[in-house]
């Protein structure tokens, strides 16, 4: 009798895995559409409206003589596929710094390391302009990490002292400020010349993209992402928190210090390209990990990453369309579907632990 | 080499660099349970956190399987090692299977992607602790006993030769106590896994270890097997008990004792005074009991509740000087108690005390 039990459990755990899989299939499955769906209105919308047909056909390399071909090849494409780069980075960047610090609202904007590298950037750019004529995406990038891992360095010094999740959290918000304000100083006894770019890139946005940025973020955020997949292993290990990982046989120091490296650089390279963007760091894992029902990171770092992409596709679409010809910030769009699914997932923690 | 599977050698612990404990030396063979006990801040976690290599140890050795531990790679240490600890976790939608998994840890490959062997072992380790019905269950909606016991499951299927616990009956109720120790008794036994563990309940502690170890102030206060460590002064000085008892021989504590001028004789034997004495500990009466033979259950409690107890050696007849200080007692006492008394062979002069005292019942 307790035989036939014990093979029942047995069965039912093994339904249980399937209808698991095909769950992941699933979300997997409606991603990739979603990402295919958008890809193709945001080629096709836009001041200069361009039939489906019309787009493959020049997605395929035909008619390359048109007004449309370029539109499509020199504007739009290369900012369709920043929008998913970027936005996959960060997602990703801000599932590593909830995973390192145990706290689902840790994200790269919240804990100011978006700040931290938009200052550096701000700095390089309008002190370096008076020394170059041209400041390369490679020499953003590593200003951006510079800045980033300086926020990450003083988050983490006062996360010692500081077990608490929320006085963490408003840490990384003041430093935030700290840094904005700073940039902000800059920025206003700059002068204008030295400040044009930097106007828009500051409040953040995907225009503007050549094929020399998408190439060089695809580098970055291509090889960073295959290292954190990698790193799924000793990353679920982390989950159970440090203690648990290190009998597990991981060496926690050097674990660290990568996980710190590459969500910083992910996050830099993002705010070296599109400024600092809000709220897809937090709002993306959280919404991926509900709808796949796991936080395991072999199947959650490629979901995340896919995920950011789509969020950031869409949000991206609707700033240039929303108010068109005017365009808004990313932030401005990000925000708006961002912060009710934070403040819902704080609701709902709250419940949690009311229950 | 010594025989011993694990043993610590002038070891110092403490946090910072700064010592909170030293020369801590223990030898512990293969399959035994070493228990530590000692009042709450007593370091007993921050010995259990040292040789987890959690803490760095400040000076002094360790030795696993005659390896000194700092020469172990934490991947190897993870192979011959497995923790529970004491600090609640609480991961983000992970299924108790999921938790157990994260023991197999060591064993799988770059990916850390399941084999059907590994998958065989998880099996094998929540059958171990009755918690295969969990598989699918969230490990934050259940309750802190199967808590415990799945992440026992996970210590398990690490496949550790030894396995170390701080403090892993905190939260449970008495049957999953029980239920825990069992299991860890059983596995000690059966597979030879060592245990080395922090309790808080002596109780528990005198019943399932092999060795005590007792953590006090900056050193191991006492060390050995279980029937030598406790002693009802050594737990009193252990703890500072300044209220109550410790009776070492079924691991019982009871309250202080009522003081004062005794008001209530009993008389009793076989057990039916102990109801009376808790009761009248509980009503603070002071009392004085008797005659009890001094392998009479009653007289276990009564020496720890009662003023006084008036004595006798077992299996002897009732001498003069135990019936004249019953009889000095009857007079004193305003009022006397008789719990039932069975009059046999040896005992027939408490026939004549109940008699006595008629008039004061």
């Amino acid at each position: 009798m307790p035989n036939q039990t014990e093979q029942g459990a047995r069965s039912a755990f093994l339904n249980e895995n399937l209808r698991r899989r095909a769950r992941y299939q699933l979300v997997f499955l409606l991603l990739v559409a979603a990402l295919v769906v958008i890809t193709v209105l945001n080629i096709n919308t836009g001041s200069v409206a361009i039939p489906v047909g019309e787009i493959f056909r020049i997605l395929l390399g035909q008619a390359k003589d048109s007004a449309q071909y370029s539109i499509i090849w020199k504007i739009r494409l290369p900012r369709i596929l920043m929008a998913a780069l970027l936005g996959g980075g960060l997602s990703l960047s801000g599932f590593l710094l909830q995973t390192f610090f145990g706290n689902p609202i840790a994200g790269p904007f919240v804990l100011g390391i978006s700040s931290g590298a938009k200052m550096v950037v701000a700095l390089t750019m309008i002190y370096a302009l008076h020394f170059f004529s041209h400041v390369s995406s490679w020499a953003l990038i590593v200003a951006a990490f510079a800045g980033s891992l300086m926020s990450v360095g003083f988050i983490l010094l006062l996360s010692r002292k500081l077990k608490h999740m929320a006085i963490l959290l408003v840490a990384g918000i003041m430093i935030g400020y700290i840094c904005s304000a700073v940039t902000d100083f800059v920025v206003t006894f700059a002068e204008d010349a030295d400040i044009i770019n930097l106007r828009g890139w500051s409040l953040g946005s995907f225009s503007g993209m050549s094929w020399d940025n998408v190439a060089v973020a695809a580098v970055v955020v291509g090889i960073t992402a295959a290292v954190i997949f990698t790193m799924a292993k000793p990353i679920g290990a982390y989950q159970l928190g440090e203690a648990y990982a290190q009998s597990m046989g991981v060496n926690i120091k050097a674990f660290r210090v990568a996980l710190i490296v590459v969500s910083s650089l992910l996050s830099a390279t993002v705010t070296a390209f599109a400024g600092p963007i809000s709220f897809v760091g937090i709002a993306v894992p959280h919404l991926v990990k509900r709808a796949l029902n796991t936080s395991k990171p072999l199947i959650v770092i490629p979901a995340v990453f896919l995920g950011g992409a789509v969020f950031c596709m869409g949000c991206d679409l609707i700033a240039r369309i929303a108010f068109a010809p005017t365009e808004l910030n990313i932030s401005t769009v990000t925000s708006v579907f961002g912060a009710p699914v934070v403040i819902a997932m704080m609701l709902r923690r709250q419940g949690g632990r009311a229950a | 080499m010594s025989d011993f599977y694990f043993s610590t050698q002038q070891l110092t612990v403490g946090y910072d660099g700064v010592p909170l404990i030293h020369d801590i030396t223990i030898d512990i063979a293969r399959g035994e349970i070493v228990t530590l006990i000692g009042p709450n801040g007593s370091g007993k976690s921050t010995i259990l956190k040292s040789i987890t290599r959690q803490l760095k140890m400040i000076g002094g050795q360790v030795f696993i399987a005659s390896e000194e531990l700092r020469k172990l790679s934490y991947k190897d240490l993870s192979t011959k090692m497995a923790v529970v600890l004491t600090e609640r976790m609480k991961p983000e939608l992970m299924t108790c299977r999921d938790i157990v998994a994260t023991g197999r840890y060591p064993y799988t490959g770059r990916l850390g992607i399941l084999s059907a062997q590994d998958e065989a072992k998880m099996e094998e380790a929540m059958a171990a602790v009755h918690a295969l019905d969990l598989r699918n269950r969230d490990f934050n909606a259940i309750s802190d006993g199967q808590r415990q016991r799945v992440l026992l499951a996970r210590a398990i299927c690490q496949e550790p030769e030894i396995i170390i616990l701080d403090e892993p009956t905190s939260f449970l109720d008495i049957r999953h106590k029980l239920q825990l120790l069992s299991i860890l008794r059983g596995m000690a036994k059966q597979k030879g896994i060592t245990v080395i563990m922090s309790l808080h309940e002596i109780d528990l502690a005198q019943k399932i270890s092999d060795k005590i170890i007792c953590v006090k102030g900056d050193h191991i206060a006492r060390a050995g097997e279980p029937d030598k460590v406790f002693d009802e002064d050594a737990i009193r000085d252990l703890y500072e008990i300044d209220q109550g008892t410790f009776d070492p021989v079924f691991g019982s504590i009871e309250l202080p004792r009522p003081v004062g001028e005794p008001q209530v004789l009993v008389l009793s034997a076989c057990g039916t005074g102990i109801p009376v004495f808790r009761r009248l500990q509980k009503q603070g009466v002071p009392f004085v009991a008797g005659i009890l033979y001094t392998n009479d259950i009653d007289y276990r409690l009564a020496r720890v509740l009662a003023m006084e107890v008036i004595e006798e050696k077992p299996f002897m007849p009732i001498s003069d000087a135990a019936f004249n200080r019953a009889l000095y007692w009857l007079d004193r006492c305003p009022r006397v108690i008789n719990a039932g008394v069975e009059i046999g062979e040896t005992n027939k002069r408490m026939a004549e005390l109940i008699e006595r005292a008629r008039g004061k019942f």
